[in-house]
């Protein structure tokens, strides 16, 4: 049951996102779809990935963008307002490549009941993140200061 | 709920992201497209990893999490210094490259 009300919520403003004109309103629309999506995640036994959701995405990602948003237009009247073009291909294809994948899903045998949860997972990510997957964690923090270093570099003044 | 129930919702908000990637004309309502796109995958990752009781999932949520927050960081500070220069982020009219 509450597996549907999310859902809906999340198609919902997902729609919403890519269809409203207004550009500010969009970027709120996609904060309500990432805490939607925080919400699948712990209707997932994933508490620990929901916090970094929305630590990470609904935190960061929306406020940056809001940031980009307004060194690029202006937050209120007729500048903001953005059109779509092309909007029947768009849907066409959209739903082309929703139908291909729902199609091969309903090929592959997928069922199964869901596993027993074997307790708390989130001390089971931390000893895999310095365990096995250490050398990657290394490389996604060079990654980290590489990528941000780069946009410091692209978005500076010319002075 | 199943996890044809999940698999199903993402690809449904994978569809919808790639529609708002192929029909929006400001860049930055480009960008917000590809996120809903990451974001879709993610569920996949995680729905995957709980229904078949392995943490490898959940670890590379994490990563993917993590390369999608300087993904957008870089592509935003494109954007600003694209603005800079064009005085717009309209994706028409950025055309420089083409032949």
């Amino acid at each position: 049951m509450s597996f549907w009300v999310v859902a809906a919520a999340l198609v919902a403003s997902s729609l919403a996102v890519v269809l409203t004109p207004n550009l500010f309103h969009a970027v709120l629309y996609l904060a309500a779809a990432l805490v939607a999506t925080g919400v699948v995640f712990l209707l997932l036994d994933s508490p620990f990935l929901f916090g970094v959701q929305l630590l990470l995405y609904a935190g960061g990602v929306v406020t940056i963008v809001v940031f980009a948003i307004m060194l690029t237009e202006r937050l209120v009247g007729e500048r903001i307002a953005q059109t779509s073009r092309y909007v029947v291909h768009g849907a066409v294809v959209a739903a082309a490549v929703f139908v291909g994948v729902a199609g091969f899903l309903i090929q592959v045998p997928l069922g199964g009941p869901r596993p027993p949860l074997p307790g708390d997972l989130t001390p089971v990510i931390g000893r895999a993140l310095v365990g096995p997957w250490a050398a990657t964690l290394e490389l996604l923090a060079v990654l980290l200061v590489v990528a941000l270093l780069g946009a410091l570099y692209f978005a500076r003044t010319e002075d | 709920m199943s996890l044809y129930g999940y698999l199903t919702l993402a690809a449904l908000v994978f569809a919808i992201g790639l529609f708002g990637v192929l029909t929006r004309r400001n860049a930055i309502g480009i960008l917000l497209g590809i996120e809903l796109m990451l974001n879709a995958v993610n569920i996949n990752l995680v729905a995957f990893a709980r229904f078949r009781a392995d943490v490898a999932g959940l670890v590379f949520t994490l990563f993917t999490i993590s390369i999608t927050v300087a993904e957008v960081a870089v592509g935003l500070a494109i954007v600003i210094a694209i603005f800079r220069v064009r005085r717009t982020v309209e994706a028409d009219r950025l055309d420089l490259l083409r032949g």
